[in-house]
């Protein structure tokens, strides 16, 4: 094997995974199938190129061989014996068509496609993500698995259910029809949001930190974007991710002492991301669809204009509170709010607020301890506050937030 | 094994597992130590009420240091008796937890927050199912 090979293989992987599986599967309807015989390719690439050299078009070179495993595979079952012949020949024929017209990288991308499948309403929303990141981006199940804290054995047997399933109930993979788009989209953003936020207490409110599969889930949407930049819910999401991003160096003191939003240093709030962020959210905006994520982005943009300002307007990120709670009323969106109101309304609005949320929906939700431990110190309930915060420490997976709720309240530790 | 029903109305068969909280030394000596024994115990306390208060909490238990340990081995006709746990390890059970929950991912999610995870190691484990009657 020479390294010129493996370079060239690497260079494809890198360059067209995604790209060269969702061809393959929209050809085949059958995802494992497609991941399955593009590996296949990739190897068989590696012995001839060694031999024979790295052809002129690698990608096209890929995606030839994996199309003939993919009829090879075909021809094995009994449903297909009889049109063997003509199928091989027609593989070629189409693909070389198709290499034909489409100059640009040589490959149809059908990478949207892709995602609107993995998101399909027939799909379990748990694994819509993960299956994103392994067709779409490549990502092996062992680390999918640990960014969701499941077990990779676990992660992989979900992974296959859901491609079996693609395959059995002849998911197409086509473009959402006008009608159901809306919907269809929105599957699609909220699995890359909750990649985006896998691993930990809450991705939805307060301030999550970059770990994990942050920045997959960013190039996830940065992808949804190039391909349908009309697409303002998809803008939005990236404009949340940046701001939140943003501020990711003032989480923590440098001996790792964890920071809360409003005693954060400004100066370490990262200008570049919070300059696309607006960028975004102006387009998504110009393009009048508002949306949750499009709401979500522009609190953290008012919450990050205190970098201009030297304060938080916490009225308005009342009032866009209220605006998000209307059109989704999630729990993350509902605790937030009323953390937002213990500022623009004082504690007592702020503790009516969390009171209405049914109480077996918060009982292990950690911002919602954190956020009536808050308002019950604030309305002068020290010990209720401090029982409220012990829920919260017991909730929290961060050692750093740990800390910082027990030296906040001064929990009594019997 | 106990059986929920859930908001639609689908049966969810419950599983108990054991949340196993394995300390390092330096763990075990910050229950004595000044300094660091309020956050300590502050961390376990909150942890066992946000256990108990959710519901999903069937019993659990605490152990006094491992040089508090006795074992003993039959070899034969041999008993013998130490001084200390099972085996000699840096790292050495402190306490447990029993929760009962409808899956492996959820009894994960608890044992995250368990504050040993973030100095040694939490192992969830489930249990045997009772005999059938």
């Amino acid at each position: 094997m020479t390294a010129e090979a493996r370079q060239a293989v690497a260079d494809v992987v890198e360059t067209s995974y995604g790209r060269l599986v969702a061809y393959l599967a929209q050809d085949a309807g059958d995802l494992a199938a497609a991941e399955d015989a593009l590996s296949d390719a990739l190897v068989a690439a590696l012995e001839s190129w060694s031999t024979s050299g790295v052809p002129e078009r690698p990608d096209s070179w890929v995606v030839t061989v994996a199309r003939r495993n993919l009829v090879g595979s075909y021809r094995k079952s009994e449903t297909a014996r009889r049109a063997q012949p003509s199928l091989l020949v027609l593989a070629d024929e189409r693909v070389e068509q198709e290499m034909n017209s489409s100059p640009a990288s040589g490959i149809p991308d059908r990478r949207l496609e892709l995602l609107y499948v993995c998101a399909h309403p027939a799909i379990d929303a748990g694994i819509r993500a993960p299956l994103m990141l392994q067709a779409v981006l490549g990502l092996d199940a062992a680390r999918i698995a640990s960014a969701y804290v499941t077990s990779p054995t676990t992660m992989g047997q979900r992974l296959s259910r859901a491609k079996s399933k693609i395959r059995d109930a002849r998911i197409p993979f086509e473009f959402p029809l006008a009608e159901e788009l809306p919907r269809r989209t929105r599957n699609v953003l909220d699995a890359i949001y909750a990649a985006y936020g896998a691993g930990w207490d809450d991705p939805n409110g307060s301030d999550p930190k970059r770990s994990g599969l942050t920045g997959e889930a960013q190039r996830l949407v940065r992808l949804v974007i190039e391909l349908e930049p009309r697409n303002a819910e998809a803008r939005g999401l990236l404009a949340l991710m940046l701001h939140l991003d943003a501020r990711s160096q003032a989480r923590r003191t440098a001996d790792g002492r964890f920071v809360p939003l409003d005693e954060q240093d400004v100066d370490l709030w990262l200008r570049a991301p919070m300059i696309e962020a607006e960028h975004q959210l102006g387009r998504a905006q110009a393009l009048g669809d508002i949306g949750p994520y499009q709401l979500q982005a522009a609190i953290q943009s008012v919450h990050n204009r205190r970098a201009l300002t030297g304060s938080t307007d916490w009225a308005s990120i009342a009032a866009l509170y209220d605006g998000l709670v209307d059109l989704s009323p999630t729990v993350g969106a509902l605790v937030a709010r009323a953390a937002a109101n213990v500022e623009s309304a004082g504690a007592t609005r702020a503790l009516d607020l969390l009171d209405e949320i049914p109480e077996r929906a918060v009982s292990a939700y950690q911002p919602y301890w954190v956020t009536r431990a808050h308002a019950l110190k604030r309305a002068g309930r020290q010990t209720d506050a401090k029982a409220a915060a012990a829920r919260a420490i017991g909730l929290t997976t961060d050692p750093a937030v740990r800390a910082h709720l027990v030296a906040t309240y001064d929990v009594p530790s019997g | 094994m106990t059986t929920t029903t859930s908001q639609q109305g689908r049966e969810t068969q419950h599983v108990q597992y054991m949340i196993l909280a394995v300390e390092t030394e330096e763990d075990f000596a910050k229950r004595d130590d000044p300094d660091a024994s309020g956050e300590y115990w502050a961390a376990w306390s909150g942890y066992l009420a946000a256990l108990a208060e959710s519901g999903v909490m069937t019993s659990a238990g605490g152990l006094m240091p491992p040089s508090t340990s006795t074992t003993l081995r039959r070899r034969g006709d041999e008993l013998v008796v130490e001084d200390g746990p099972y085996a000699d390890s840096k790292e050495q059970l402190g306490g447990y937890f029993v929760i009962d929950v409808p899956d492996l991912d959820t009894a994960l999610m608890w044992a995250r927050r368990c504050p040993s995870a973030d100095s040694a190691s939490v192992e969830v484990r489930p249990l045997l199912p009772p005999p059938s009657a």
